[in-house]
């Protein structure tokens, strides 16, 4: 399997993959915001749409699209009240933004819908390091504000009175969750992306209860769904991200029934 | 007491002034747009003493809370801390948490939260042994690794209490804190904070309704009333009849 190159180049993003969405994960899932990755994995779509029509690379329409909205969202949903509203408003803008690109677009759109199912196997060095670069970024930025970040989290209220900068944390979360969502799309696609970057984490808070032991684990569950689905989808020949989708669902499903027993 | 600040500043032996006063509020106005919720409030809050906050739903307690943290600027009027040893903390407990019991981190973690000024993602050994000690204070020792959201009502507000103590404060307001308490749990969760306040010399604000509990524990009261507020011992509160709702 490793002797092929589109082989080693999909384990590789896929494991950097596995790695920032298991960690982003478990503040997507504290901070109440798997609606709001749902809606990214959209606009992500939207934004390679427009890349395609801008004669971009398709990662870097995701990267101003998603990166964008997010802060718009952000921005209009301070209080916690509007923020589905916001999330709705926001997407329709983007997604209608993204189907106008699509058609005024004169070029082949199979790379701006490959985005929506994940197209691991073609992916190739260059997009491998630029994964890579995006996942050390995220990383970085998350290991600098890992006290505030958690608080925020955790709990917003007490981070609120105790003097955290609530809106400052909370726009550095978006574009991080932003980064996370257009480099994730490369392997499972816009469509499927929400499931790595929140149900390996939904699945750790059920066997540990500390933040640093859920990341932990929560990048254990998305390395095994994504190893084993591209292992998988190299046997079989299926798509990679139906076996990381149904992966991931088992290991959650799994999760539920520990936390009935314990 | 009404309108009126008594003025604490002594000297000592030795020439030095000493402020009684932790908190002085003068003609303090506060408002939410055109609406005005608090005008012409004076108060002031002897260092180590605890005192309550009495009134109705609307009479502007926890806007009066908000802006002694910072988060509503008055309209008018002044809010001035003082303390000599050190700068001044404050400690906050809300009224509300939304966390359910599927939260997930350990009342130990959950009480570390509040140590969020360093860099480095790991608490460091004299951080640790804040954590400890706030642990310790309020009795959550044998159960600090339990899950928070596993936790009972009384336990829970003991974690946030611990969370609160972490930093040292030197003024701890309580809002509300025991609203959703049962009446044995809401004892024991002002006896602990009576204890505190004498064994560090901890001043209190205690925000609440429940004036039978409160006049267990406090020395000192700021009844609220719509365009009218009473500062004294129990003894000195002039009741009026939406007063008596209260008293």
């Amino acid at each position: 399997m490793f002797s092929f190159d589109f082989m080693r180049h999909a384990f590789m993003a896929g494991t950097f993959i596995g790695l920032i969405c298991g960690i982003i994960g478990v503040f997507v899932i504290a901070r109440s915001m798997s609606f709001l990755t749902h809606t990214l994995s959209e606009i992500g779509f939207a934004g390679a749409a427009f890349g395609v029509f801008a004669g971009w690379a398709a990662i870097n329409g995701m990267l101003l699209f998603t990166i964008v909205s997010s802060v718009i969202v952000g921005q209009m949903s301070v209080k916690e009240s509007r923020r589905e509203s916001a999330i709705t408003a926001v997407s329709a803008l983007f997604i209608g933004l993204g189907i106008l690109f699509l058609s005024l677009s004169n070029q082949n759109a199979s790379s701006a819908t490959s985005i929506l199912f994940g197209s691991v196997i073609g992916i190739s060095l260059a997009e491998v390091w630029q994964i890579i670069m995006l996942s050390v970024v995220v990383l970085i930025v998350i290991f600098l504000f890992y006290r505030s970040l958690k608080f925020d989290s955790f709990d917003a209220v007490g981070a609120r009175v105790n003097g955290v900068k609530s809106n400052l944390i909370s726009v550095i979360f978006l574009v991080l969750l932003a980064l996370s969502v257009s480099v994730a799309a490369q392997i499972v696609g816009s469509l499927l992306i929400f499931i790595l970057l929140t149900l390996p984490a939904a699945s750790a808070k059920y066997y540990v209860h500390s933040v640093a032991k859920m990341m932990a684990l929560s990048v254990v569950f998305a390395l095994v769904g994504t190893w084993c689905g591209l292992y998988l989808g190299y046997l079989t020949n299926w798509p990679v991200s139906f076996f990381i989708a149904a992966l991931e669902v088992l290991i959650y499903c799994g999760a539920l029934v520990h936390a009935k027993r314990a | 007491m009404d309108g009126e600040t008594v003025s604490t500043i002594k000297e000592n032996p030795t020439g030095d002034v000493i402020i009684n006063e932790i908190l002085t509020i003068k003609h303090l106005a506060l408002s939410y747009g055109a609406k005005s919720v608090i005008k012409d409030l004076n108060f002031s809050l002897q260092k180590g003493s605890f005192t309550v906050i009495l009134g109705e739903n609307g009479v502007g307690k926890t806007t009066l809370v908000r802006s002694l943290l910072g988060q509503l600027t008055p309209k008018a009027g002044s809010i001035n801390f003082f303390n000599q040893e050190r700068d001044i903390k404050l400690g906050y407990v809300p009224q509300f948490r939304n966390l359910d019991e599927e939260y997930p981190l350990t009342i130990r973690e959950f009480v570390a939260l509040n140590l969020y000024h360093g860099w480095m993602p790991w608490l460091n050994a004299t951080e640790k042994k804040r954590v400890d000690r706030a642990i310790k204070q309020t009795n959550l020792v044998a159960i600090q690794d339990r899950p928070l959201g596993q936790a009972s009502g009384g336990e829970k507000q003991r974690a946030y209490l611990a969370q609160a103590l972490i930093e040292h404060p030197n003024l701890l307001i309580l809002d509300e804190s025991t609203a959703s308490l049962d009446v044995g749990m809401k004892y024991e969760l002002l006896a602990l904070v009576a204890q505190l306040q004498e064994q560090q010399q901890l001043s209190v604000l205690f925000v609440t309704h429940d004036l039978p509990l409160a006049r267990q524990f406090a020395d000192h009261f700021l009844l609220m009333e719509h365009d009218r507020y009473q500062t004294g011992t129990m003894d000195q509160l002039k009741v009026s009849r939406v007063g008596e709702a209260h008293v």
